[in-house]
């Protein structure tokens, strides 16, 4: 699947497929864009590990613990991004994990910098093609390898 | 006399044949359509507090509205207090936050509820809403008999597609049927569930999945109402259904004529019903909010209007005109009444309301309308299969397996894909792409909004008198393990203590259960 999209699913400088954990933090149950991102990514050749609706920092942390993952995808539908993203991002720091945070969903351009600033890796809006998402998750976790 | 816009008189309806009115209503439910009464612009609104979604609504009314559509806060919707954990950051975002009696109180002030109709859209804890609904009302010396309205009360299609369940299926659709006796008896103005295709269409279903999810869960409450004793004329003309308006337009006229033709056989013929109220289609119509795009956003009310277009051609009995920056944010005041402008320029200037269903006979409607019509045909006969001949079976069996979800999921996937090779076009996104940096102002809303409704609760809890409000809860319970007690005497007596809407959800899942979704791709 990953020809058709002219995308390699493996990095230049890592011969593993991306392990990337994707969730939803809370209420939200907007759950169609997540969804798409995932088959999307594992079209891609990434390793998708879907945990779906209803989660909260700590599960979203123990499931990267577990499954190793290398980036962290949280959609937000529900205009609490300013609030979760970075508790998200808190969560994963304090865990020691060193795993970048892409966050997908309704997100205004003003609070896109917000999000950044407080540590956000990308922001993806709505209409972002599948090759943005892609390079992205990818470019997200390139950034923090060396930190590793 | 209707005349076009260069005199020509009309007729209300043209061509031999099946006329407008007449069963199984596929040309519409009335015979003369829009010229005797216009649909309802019904806009939907909720933000905040609920003394900020009460200004809203005196503003509505005051520009010559008499229906309110109430918006409720995520916590609200999944049955939590502003105070849970999980509430933080989500406090009068996306609707306005109610958590006690107290809040619907304000949120109503004012407001002559035996003079205006409400809608209120929420689902899980339904019950619970409509409980405290009666209780501002009786308080204010309008009782429940008086009371007009919809409380959507759907939640079949929470599990299929927008997944704000509480409990799960099976004790949920107790509170739905509980909800439908209860208005059957005391609230005859009221309409007791709105069936929602609109959210499995957001999801990503395809039209004809829309229109079958939808019937089907129609037809899975109808037994369940049956079952819990009632005839199917008592409650059915109670029953209405809410509809997805497009972007694709013969397509989505198609899918409204199908349905109405659908649901009156099936009432008829499998269900029994011989009042014509109880074999009418009636519905809701709002425009695609997924269509929207981020993207030059103004771009929007273009799609909007042709959206609604096709929700009148297609004879909806009402229209939620969505706003050009909903891709963005909840919308702006202007944007918000742009889209009602939208509504009044096609009721108003296109003649679109002079002639009822004017695409009847066209060979292309007719035979889209056959189309949607089979396909939802195939769809009925997988669900009534694995329901082994009950549709209510077998909508429960297709939630269990994830036969709802795992459709629109691939639906919304090949449409996605589409888009992304640029097959299907969307304008602004994959194709004509310049000028793409115009920035819509946008509705923002503070935190100020969470600290002041969990002051508020605060404030409430150490009013009342918590022995009034233990003792209402044990009651709920106790009755909550009968199935055949109907609980909404006991969800009344209970908002009226000022127990939380999250003190009376613990105390139902205290018997019924948490519902957790098998999380699938």
């Amino acid at each position: 699947m990953s020809e058709t999209l002219g995308i390699s699913p493996l990095s230049a400088d890592d011969q593993e497929p991306l392990r990337v954990v994707l969730a939803k933090l809370g209420f939200d149950g907007h759950d169609r864009g997540l969804k798409v991102v995932a088959r999307t990514l594992r079209d891609a050749g990434m390793e998708v590990i879907y945990l779906g609706l209803r989660q909260t920092t700590d599960s979203i942390v123990a499931a990267c613990e577990q499954e190793d993952a290398d980036v962290i995808g949280l959609s937000m539908h529900n205009a609490g991004h300013l609030t979760l993203a970075p508790r998200m991002v808190q969560a994963v720091e304090e865990a020691g994990l060193g795993v970048p945070v892409v966050i997908g969903g309704i997100v205004p351009a003003e609070d896109v910098t917000v999000l950044i600033e407080a540590g956000v890796a990308a922001v993806l809006g709505p209409g972002a093609s599948t090759e943005e998402v892609v390079a992205a998750v990818r470019a997200a976790v390139a950034h923090q390898s060396p930190a590793r | 006399m209707v005349e076009t816009m260069s005199g020509i008189p009309l007729d209300p309806t043209y061509g031999d044949g099946l006329q407008p009115g007449e069963y199984p209503y596929t040309r519409g439910l009335y015979p003369t359509g829009y010229r005797s009464k216009l649909w309802t612009m019904r806009m939907f609104a909720g933000f905040g507090t609920a003394t900020d979604t009460n200004a809203r609504f005196h503003a509505l009314l005051r520009a010559g509205g008499t229906g309110l559509s109430t918006a409720f806060d995520m916590p609200t919707l999944m049955g939590r207090d502003s105070d849970h954990e999980w509430s933080v950051g989500e406090v009068g975002r996306a609707g306005v936050a109610v958590d006690t009696l107290a809040d619907m109180e304000d949120l109503f002030a004012g407001i002559e509820l035996d003079k205006v109709t409400t809608s209120m859209t929420i689902n899980g804890p339904a019950a619970i809403c409509m409980a405290m609904y009666i209780a501002v009302a009786e308080k204010s010396g309008v009782g429940r008999v008086h009371l007009g309205g919809t409380i959507q009360n759907d939640i079949l299609k929470e599990y299929q597609a927008q997944k704000e369940y509480i409990f799960p299926p099976r004790p949920s659709v107790r509170l739905v049927t509980d909800l439908i006796r209860f208005t059957t008896a005391e609230m005859p103005r009221w309409h007791p569930v709105s069936i929602s295709g609109y959210h499995i269409r957001e999801a990503g279903s395809t039209a004809a999945q829309e229109l079958a999810f939808t019937l089907a869960n129609g037809f899975a409450y109808v037994e369940a109402a049956i079952a819990a004793g009632l005839k199917v004329d008592d409650f059915a003309p109670r029953l209405s259904f809410f509809f997805n308006a497009h972007s694709d337009f013969f397509e989505e006229i198609g899918k409204f004529r199908a349905a109405r033709r659908i649901w009156a056989s099936w009432m008829k013929d499998r269900y029994g019903a011989t009042n014509p109220k109880s074999q009418m289609c009636r519905f809701h119509t709002q425009t695609a909010g997924v269509s929207l795009t981020a993207q030059q956003p103004e771009n929007n009310i273009a799609r909007v209007a042709v959206q609604a277009l096709s929700a009148v051609l297609g004879g909806t009995q009402s229209l939620h005109t969505d706003s050009y920056d909903e891709a963005l944010a909840l919308p702006t005041e202007k944007a918000a009444r742009i889209a009602l402008r939208t509504q009044q320029i096609v009721a108003h200037e296109t003649g679109a309301a002079s002639v009822v269903d004017p695409l009847g006979g066209s060979h292309f409607v007719e035979w889209m309308t056959d189309e949607m019509e089979r396909q939802a045909n195939e769809i009925f006969d997988h669900i009534d299969q694995i329901g082994r001949g009950s549709m209510l079976e077998g909508v429960y069996t297709g939630i269990d397996d994830g036969y709802f979800v795992g459709e629109i999921a691939d639906a919304a996937y090949r449409f996605e894909r589409e888009v992304n090779a640029g097959r299907r076009i969307i304008v602004g996104v994959n194709e004509f792409t310049e000028n793409d940096d115009d920035e819509a102002n946008l509705l923002s809303i503070g935190h100020a909004t969470e600290e002041m409704q969990i002051k508020r609760l605060d404030q409430i809890r150490g009013d009342r008198n918590d022995d009034a409000v233990r003792a209402s809860l044990a009651a709920l319970v106790e009755a909550a393990g009968q199935p055949d007690i109907n609980l909404m005497p006991s969800i009344i007596d209970a908002v009226q203590t000022y127990a939380t809407e999250g003190e009376i959800v613990a105390a139902l899942e205290s018997v019924f259960g948490t519902y957790v979704e098998t999380a699938m791709v």
